[in-house]
């Protein structure tokens, strides 16, 4: 049948796949297909930078316009991977460069990214148009500055919480003056100040621009001149928020802001000076996303502005909106959709701020489309999950920590076993869980039976024994990711479902119980997953098979060993020569 | 999925996650002669986990089981038992190749939770040599009680009260008696070690470092008057001689040396902080030439750090926030190499004195 339909009409047909998996799919159908898709594939993600080699890549999909690749495992943002591990990215751009000239998009993320590989990505595409660096570090301000001198066409520059090293805040001004097609420019990351001038002349020439974030330097009595000149915005962020308490900025302010009558999202407000935060009044009923997760502000405030936003979806606090707070986001905030919920003062014992579990129920009660929770707190109970699961069984992202390791239900004593299976349980489409406090065994039974659909999975301080990875490994049929640390997960879990690992994109465990034999064992079975021992110690040699490996990194690869190991990382049962396929 | 049991026929319990005393573990072990306990500690009985639901403190059996279980460890391993390094070579040389692939059977043959984390640290002195002598922390007032439970392993007992402090991680049973289930042993464990500030574990709470650095800036600016912005985070590479990693720690996010030493101890495995030097308190305890020297001698590795003049000088010297105005870097030096900072380090604290 494939071959009664002329090609343009496959093309087509296929330009409606947007997601990745569709694609996927669709390659899989026959070789015309393959062949139709591979040729107007347009958009590529990489999960896992070293999971294929960007020959392989650029040889299958010719005509790619947009590149997305991550590196470093998730772990990494708690600095539990040493520095020096990898996801360098220059070795991609070097190849991307060849092969795609006309490539428009680069999206990267916890990737290790040098002034040298933004110089050859600022110089190597005539159609540059969108470079966005999650969590990225290795680079500084001389790489922005040649991105904004040579990249014509850029239309999207956003640095989200990169490790810039900044050498000064020119770089700005290398954008030249005749370049007006800047849609969005995220710079919150960085600290060093930049031309005020520049910046208003950038924002003032880019009548597109519908995303602004600025660093903390950008001080308040500013604003409102940047939103006079881009009253467009949909997305601002503003910088420190905080002066000595003047009417007349004040006014201005305010008044700037109701001029955005577009604006739906805003975030920056460092060091909050309460006294103005009223001068956003007249836009919260339009946002629909607010991250306050810099803001000191109390309660009372943040309550005062979230009473207001009737049409929020997306809300990140500090906890510091304790329990009233959220009672208040409960009761107005019907639409939300995202919660977010950070620990202002994390390595004090006590708590601080009057934010607990009660907090989250409430929510869960009151807003009907939540779907994702991130929560830190001080107590959990069994009692308040269930409640959470029965009131929310459309959640489908569910991440709970409770700051201290191990800490069980604070009324029973018990486990959150039961608690966190009526998650699973009751959450069906639940994709995303991070899971605290005291675990049993009996809980990844309960993941293992129920949680059908969850895609990634964080662990830490929980389990008994290997029967617990053991659950997980085998029940969880839509696993991709799963990361572990300090658990009692051991050598027979793992032996037990290899081939389950073939199926994941990665498997991190940290200080749990699995022995460098084991990993040799796996490495030697399974040809396709490369087992990255993480090890730190000296000796490594002499230390004898049944010993525990610090970290190992388990991930799926059509590429064999990567060639950029460190010496702390060691790929396990392969042969030497079996490096990097490039072919 | 039906998790396979235990194999063991004739306990009524069909549900692995049922298991709730003590006697049925035991039970469990007798009956499958195929296994054999692996006893890695020195301990007596190695048995597996207990899955048991904490329905109250007394219920639990401590003593019977070698709960492993609850050998709860935090952050890297970075800390050893001596006994370790003796039984690794006793350890059944069953390994794994004899059982590959096979379905798990959930008996733990010799997988004795958590104590297997041999860190045979090769040359280096085990942190555990250093505890038993008590002379590891930086500050030698105050939180001793606390250093000196910190012993071996870095091991806890799970903690029953969300307000039991990070150093209930440090509060570990000693080996002979490691025992407690979740929650069990809090009340004792609470009675004798008062909860002090926390020391933090690598990587938790999983918050960001770049949110850590805002937070800690804000909750300094909130204390200004006219709400600027404080000094700014102070995250320090910390940099270890013959380690080819670095890492970054905060320094605002701790109160005092001894913080700085559990939480750097935590980061890098098998090496010793030596006694800096006192808590700085001006004009009295200053670090003694001989004290220095002993202490120099005496361990492997001393932590330093380079000062606003460019100046590297040893941790311990200055009260702490003098201190934390002045690190650039932090450097966990050879003692040897450290043995010449000594005379600058004795010049300079006589200078601020």
């Amino acid at each position: 049948m494939a071959y009664s339909f002329p090609e343009e009409v496959l093309e087509h047909v296929f330009s409606f796949l947007a997601s990745q998996k569709d694609r996927n799919a669709v390659s899989l159908v026959c070789k015309t297909w393959y062949e139709m898709e591979r040729w107007c594939r347009k958009r590529i993600f990489v999960g896992n930078c070293y999971a294929v080699n960007p020959r392989i890549m650029i040889r299958r999909f010719p005509e790619v316009k947009s590149v997305e690749l991550k590196g470093k495992p998730h772990f990494a943002d708690f600095n539990l991977v040493p520095e020096g591990w990898g996801g360098c990215v220059y070795p991609w751009i070097v190849e991307i460069a060849r092969g795609y000239p006309w490539l428009e998009e680069i999206r990267l993320k916890r990737m290790v990214v040098t002034d040298e590989s933004l110089e050859l990505i600022s110089k190597s595409f005539k159609n540059f148009k969108v470079l966005i660096l999650s969590s990225c570090e290795g680079f500084s301000t001389d790489g922005l500055a040649a991105i904004a001198a040579n990249c014509r066409n850029l239309r999207v520059l956003d640095l989200r919480e990169c490790e810039v090293e900044e050498l000064s805040g020119h770089w700005l001004s290398h954008f030249p003056d005749s370049f007006t097609s800047l849609e969005s420019l995220n710079m919150a990351c960085l600290s060093y100040e930049v031309s005020f001038s520049a910046l208003e002349r950038l924002v003032s020439r880019s009548s597109n621009l519908k995303t602004l974030r600025l660093n903390r330097n950008v001080p308040i009595e500013k604003l409102s001149i940047l939103l006079q000149r881009a009253p467009q915005l949909v997305d601002f962020g503003t910088g420190a928020y905080s002066s000595e308490i003047r009417s007349d900025t004040y006014s201005s302010l305010a008044e700037a802001f109701s001029g955005c009558k577009k604006l739906k999202s805003l975030s920056g407000f460092w060091d909050v000076v309460p006294a103005y935060l009223p001068a956003v009044y007249s836009v919260c009923s339009q946002l629909t996303s607010l991250n306050l997760s810099y803001a000191t502000t109390q309660s009372p405030d943040l309550s005062k502005i979230l009473g207001q936003c009737h049409n929020l979806q997306r809300l990140v606090v500090l906890d510091y909106i304790e329990d009233t707070g959220l009672d208040t986001v409960a009761m107005s905030c019907k639409d939300l959709r995202e919660l977010v919920v950070f620990p202002s003062d994390p390595f004090v014992a006590d708590a601080n701020v009057l934010l607990t579990e009660q907090g989250l129920v409430s929510v869960s009660e009151g807003c009907s489309k939540l779907q994702s929770v991130l929560y830190f707190c001080r107590q959990m109970s069994n009692s308040a999950l269930i409640s959470i699961s029965k009131n929310r069984p459309n959640l489908t992202c569910f991440r709970c920590c409770i700051l201290e390791p191990r800490a069980p239900d604070y009324l029973t004593f018990e486990p959150l076993d039961i608690g966190f299976g009526s998650i699973v349980e009751n959450c069906k489409q639940l994709t995303r869980l991070s899971m605290s406090g005291l675990l049993t065994d009996r809980v990844f039974e309960y993941i293992g039976t129920h949680a059908k659909k969850l895609d990634m999975l964080s662990i830490a301080f929980a389990g008994d024994s290997d029967l617990g990875l053991h659950h997980v490994l085998s029940g969880c049929e839509s696993l991709r990711k799963l990361e572990i640390r300090d658990c009692p997960f051991g050598d027979k879990a793992l032996l037990a479902n290899t081939s389950k690992l073939e199926t994941m994109r990665s498997l991190w465990m940290s200080s749990c119980s699995v022995s460098f034999g084991a990993c040799k064992l796996l490495g030697q079975k399974m040809p396709r997953l490369n087992v990255e021992v993480i090890d730190e110690r000296e000796n490594l040699d002499s230390i004898p098979e049944d010993a525990h490996v610090e970290k190992v990194y388990i991930y799926r690869t059509v590429s064999g060993q990567r060639p950029d190991m460190p010496d702390f990382v060691r790929t396990m049962g392969k042969d030497k020569d079996e490096v990097y396929n490039l072919s | 999925m039906t998790p396979p049991l235990l194999g063991v026929e004739g306990d009524g319990q069909g549900n692995v996650s049922l298991m709730t005393s003590a006697s049925t573990m035991e039970s469990i072990f007798q009956k499958n002669p195929g296994l054999t306990e692996r006893n890695y500690m020195g301990l007596s009985d190695c048995s597996s986990v207990d899955s048991s639901v904490v329905s109250g403190i007394s219920e639990v059996k401590r003593n019977n089981l070698n709960l492993r279980a609850t050998e709860l460890r935090l952050g890297l391993p970075g800390s050893q038992s001596p006994e370790r390094d003796a039984d690794v070579d006793n350890a059944s040389s069953e390994s794994l190749d004899e059982k590959p692939l096979f379905p798990l059977l959930p008996s733990k043959d010799g997988i004795c939770l958590g104590s297997q984390k041999t860190f045979v640290s090769g040359n280096k002195r085990g942190f555990s040599d250093t505890i038993d002598e008590g002379k590891w922390m930086f500050s030698s007032s105050g939180t001793d009680s606390d250093a000196s439970k910190t012993s071996v392993q870095g091991k806890i007992s799970a903690v029953a009260q969300p307000n039991m402090t990070k150093d209930a991680t440090s509060k570990m049973m000693p080996q002979e008696q490691s025992h407690g289930t979740f929650g069990t042993n809090l009340n004792k464990v609470n009675a004798s070690n008062p909860p002090a500030s926390k020391a933090q574990v690598v990587g938790w709470p999983p918050v960001r470092s770049f949110r850590k650095n805002i937070l800690a800036t804000n909750s300094k600016a909130n204390d200004e008057v006219d709400g600027k912005p404080g000094p700014g985070a102070l995250f320090v590479k910390v940099s270890m001689d013959g380690a080819p990693y670095l890492r970054k720690v905060d320094l605002r996010s701790y109160t005092a040396y001894q913080q700085l030493s559990s939480a750097l101890e935590k980061m890098f495995s098998c090496f010793t902080i030596g006694q800096c030097g006192s808590q700085g308190a001006p004009g009295r305890e200053s670090l003694s030439e001989s004290k220095l020297r002993d202490l120099l001698h005496g361990s492997e590795y001393v932590l330093t750090y380079e000062d606003k003049d460019g100046d590297w000088m040893l941790v311990g010297d200055v009260p702490w926030d003098m201190f934390i105005g002045s690190c650039k870097r932090l450097k966990i030096m050879k003692g040897s190499d450290a043995i010449g900072l000594a005379p600058r380090a004795m010049e300079k604290s006589k200078t601020r004195n």
